[in-house]
C-alpha cells in the first residue's frame, strides 16, 4: 500500500493556546485513518491544516509526496463539523451548485443513491431532518469523486439508527478504495470504521496504531461481571475483585480458567456479561481521565 | 475566472433572493408605499400666489409689474425660464425688452394669469410653451429609487456576507476550488441585477398609477443606475469584507445609510443647506446618484452634463473595490 499523506511536525500556535503541538503521522491509500480524542483535543484544527483550510503555524502536509497546494482541493473531499447550507436552495440545487467547482464530478445519479438522498431531492436545505443533513453534506464531500476524503465528527448529534446508517454508508465508501481520515469522540465509531487510529489530547499525539493492535498491547485481561448477590463476599475479598454498584468486576487474563475457578466454587453464572476492553478504556488508561470528561 | 463557477453561484444568489418572499415582498413594497404616501401628503398646491417669471427684472418698470398678489421671478437666462415655465414652476415668462410672453397652455394657472396680463398690457407677442407639470412625487421618484437601492445593495451584500461567514457557507465554499474573485463577482453581479431588476419592476408598475415626469433619456437614467448601485454594491463588500459579527457590520451599515438617506437630497433639495453640510454630501455616493438622475428626470440633462457625477462614481466604485478584494478575508480561523 502507497503512502497518500504525509504529515510532517504539524504546529498551530493561537495567541493563547498551543492547539497542535508537533504532530507526525502518515495514512496509506484505501485507509480509514480516525483522529480520536476529547472535544479541543486539537483534531478538527489538524484537519483543517491538511485541507488547507486554516495555515499551519509551522511543520509540513505532502499529499503524494507533494506539499499542499491550490490544486489539492480538486481531489480531497470534505464534510465539515459545522457547515450551514444556502437558505432556499434544495438539495438538488446545492448538488448542482457544488457540481460545477470542480473538473472532474461523480455522476449525479449514482451520488443520491450512495448517500441516500432519493426521498428529499426537492426539499429546501432549512427542513432537512439531522440526518439528511448529514447525508447531504457527505455527498458534497464526495461530489469531485475524491481520492481523499476528510470527515469531521459526522455522527455527532445524530440518533442511534441514523448513526448505525451513517456508518454503513462510510463501509460502501472504503469498499471503493477510498482513503478517509475521520475525526470522532466517539470510541464505538472508531472501532467500527476505522483500520488504524491516532488518539490525541492536549495537541499531542499520545497513541497511534491500529485499534485491535492497540488495546491487545494495553489490555491482556478481559472484563467479567456477575451479579453482586451470586457471589460470595469471601471470594470476592480473596481475589480482591471490585464492585461495581450490584455487579462484581473480574479481571481475567484467561478467560476459561476463571471460568472454571467460578464453576468449581458453585457460582451461578446466570446474567455473566464478558467485555473485551475498548478504546474508552484506552483513553482512560492514558490520560488517567475518561474521553467524556 | 471559471465561467461555469461563476454562473452557478450567480444563479444560486438570485434563487436565494426571489425565494425569500419576505425580503422580495418588502423591496417592492417599501418604495410603493413611500411614493404613494408622499404624492397624498403633497398632493395639494402649497402656493398662494401666481409666479411671473421676468427677463431682467431689475430693469423693468412696467405697470403689470406694480399687480399685487403676484410673485415676480428674475431670469437672466430664457432657457432657464422656460424650463420653469414648462414644469409649472412659474406660470407665465415675460420678456419686457422684446415684447413677447410665453404660456404654457397645459397649466390653468398660466391661463388665468395670462388674462391678467392681457388686462394691463398690450401690444405683446404670444408664445406657447408645452410641458407638463413636476410634482413632488416626479422630483422625490429617483431618491426614493436611489435609497431602496442603496439599502439593497449594502444590506443584500454586506449582511449576507457576514451571514454566510458566520455559519461558515464561506468555509465551505473554500474548502472547493471556487476562487474570492469568482465568488465576490458572481455576489456583486446577482446584487447588481436583482437591484436594477426591482428598481425597474417598481419605476414601472409606479408609472402607470402616477405619469411619472420624463424629460431625459430611460438608457441614460438605466446608466446611472447601474453605475449607482454597483459603487453602493462595493461599499458593501468592503464593509463585510472582514467582520464575523453581524451585529457590528449592521451598525456600520446603518452608520453609512442614515446620513446617506438624510443628506443626499433624497427627501429636499440641499440648494438653500450651509455650505460645509452640501461639502459633506458630496462625499457619499448617493449624492452624486440622486442628482444625476433628478438632472435626467427633470431638465433632460445629457451625459456630458452629468459627467461630472458619473466620475465621481467611478472613482468612488474603484476606491470601494480595490480596498474590498485587498481586505476580503474567508476568515476561516476561530
Amino acid at each position: 500500500m502507497s503512502q497518500v499523506i504525509r504529515v510532517e511536525q504539524l504546529v498551530k500556535r493561537y495567541a493563547d493556546l498551543m492547539a497542535v503541538d508537533g504532530i507526525s503521522f502518515s495514512i496509506n491509500q484505501g485507509c480509514c485513518f480516525g483522529l480520536l480524542g476529547p472535544n479541543g483535543a486539537g483534531k478538527t484544527t489538524t484537519i483543517e491544516m491538511m485541507e488547507g483550510i486554516i495555515p499551519v503555524t509551522s511543520g509540513n502536509i505532502f499529499y503524494d509526496d507533494q506539499p499542499l497546494n491550490n490544486n489539492t482541493s480538486q481531489h480531497i473531499g470534505i464534510q465539515f463539523q459545522h457547515t450551514a447550507l444556502q437558505d432556499f436552495l434544495t438539495v438538488q440545487e446545492t448538488l448542482t451548485l457544488f457540481a460545477s467547482f470542480y473538473h472532474k464530478v461523480m455522476d449525479i445519479n449514482e451520488l443520491i443513491s450512495v448517500c441516500d438522498l432519493g426521498d428529499f431531492l426537492t426539499r429546501d436545505n432549512r427542513l432537512l431532518s439531522g440526518g439528511q443533513r448529514q447525508r447531504l453534506l457527505l455527498a458534497l464531500a464526495l461530489i469531485n469523486d475524491p481520492d481523499i476524503i476528510f470527515l469531521d465528527e459526522p455522527t455527532t448529534g445524530l440518533d442511534p439508527q441514523a448513526r448505525r446508517n451513517f456508518w454503513q454508508l462510510i463501509k460502501n465508501i472504503k469498499q471503493r478504495n477510498k482513503t478517509i481520515i475521520l475525526t470522532t469522540h466517539y470510541m464505538d465509531e472508531a472501532e467500527q470504521l476505522c483500520d488504524e487510529v491516532a488518539i490525541m489530547n492536549n495537541g499531542k499525539i499520545i497513541e497511534q496504531g491500529v485499534p485491535q493492535a492497540l488495546l491487545r498491547q494495553h489490555f491482556q485481561a478481559v472484563f467479567i461481571y456477575l451479579p453482586r448477590e451470586q457471589v460470595a463476599d469471601v471470594l470476592i475479598a480473596q481475589n480482591s475483585w471490585q464492585i461495581l454498584g450490584d455487579r462484581v468486576e473480574i479481571l481475567s487474563e484467561n478467560v476459561e480458567q476463571t471460568l472454571a475457578m467460578l464453576m468449581s466454587q458453585h457460582v451461578s453464572l446466570t446474567g455473566l456479561h464478558v467485555n473485551s476492553a475498548n478504546l474508552d478504556d484506552l483513553f482512560l488508561k492514558l490520560t488517567g481521565h475518561s474521553i467524556r470528561d | 475566472m471559471n465561467i461555469n463557477r461563476f454562473v452557478a453561484v450567480f444563479k444560486a444568489r438570485n434563487i436565494e433572493f426571489f425565494r425569500d418572499r419576505a425580503a422580495l415582498s418588502w423591496n417592492l413594497i417599501f418604495p410603493v408605499l413611500l411614493l404613494v404616501g408622499f404624492s397624498f401628503i403633497f398632493s395639494g398646491d402649497g402656493r398662494a400666489t401666481f409666479k411671473i417669471g421676468v427677463i431682467d427684472l431689475p430693469t423693468q418698470s412696467a405697470p403689470f409689474l406694480q399687480i399685487k398678489h403676484i410673485e415676480f421671478v428674475n431670469y437672466q437666462k430664457l432657457e432657464q425660464a422656460q424650463l420653469k415655465l414648462s414644469q409649472h414652476s412659474i406660470d407665465l415668462l415675460i420678456d419686457f425688452s422684446e415684447h413677447r410672453y410665453w404660456v404654457n397652455e397645459q397649466s390653468a394657472n398660466s391661463y388665468l394669469v395670462e388674462k391678467i396680463f392681457l388686462a394691463t398690457q398690450s401690444g405683446f407677442q404670444r408664445l406657447v410653451m408645452q410641458g407638463k407639470q413636476i410634482r413632488y412625487v416626479d422630483w422625490v421618484l429617483p431618491g426614493i429609487l436611489a435609497m431602496n437601492m442603496m439599502f439593497s445593495s449594502l444590506f443584500g451584500v454586506g449582511y449576507v456576507i457576514v451571514r454566510y461567514r458566520k455559519n461558515s457557507v464561506l468555509k465551505r465554499l473554500k474548502a472547493t476550488p471556487l476562487s474570492a474573485f469568482e465568488f465576490i463577482s458572481a455576489q456583486v453581479l446577482s446584487r447588481l441585477f436583482i437591484v436594477m431588476f426591482m428598481s425597474s419592476v417598481v419605476y414601472i408598475g409606479c408609472n402607470f398609477l402616477f405619469h411619472f415626469y420624463m424629460l431625459g433619456s430611460y438608457f441614460n437614467l438605466l446608466l446611472v443606475g447601474l453605475l449607482g448601485s454597483f459603487c453602493l454594491i462595493c461599499l458593501g463588500l468592503l464593509i463585510a469584507s472582514r467582520s464575523k459579527s453581524e451585529e457590528l457590520v449592521g451598525g456600520l451599515l446603518n452608520l453609512i445609510s442614515w446620513p446617506m438617506m438624510m443628506l443626499s437630497g433624497v427627501w429636499f433639495s440641499l440648494e438653500g443647506a450651509p455650505s460645509w453640510l452640501k461639502t459633506a454630501a458630496e462625499f457619499l455616493p448617493l449624492t452624486h446618484i440622486v442628482t444625476a438622475a433628478r438632472q435626467i428626470i427633470t431638465e433632460g440633462a445629457t451625459l456630458s452634463q452629468i459627467s461630472y457625477h458619473l466620475t465621481v462614481l467611478s472613482i468612488m466604485s474603484a476606491v470601494f473595490l480595490l480596498a474590498g478584494s485587498y481586505l476580503f478575508s474567508w476568515n476561516t480561523e476561530r
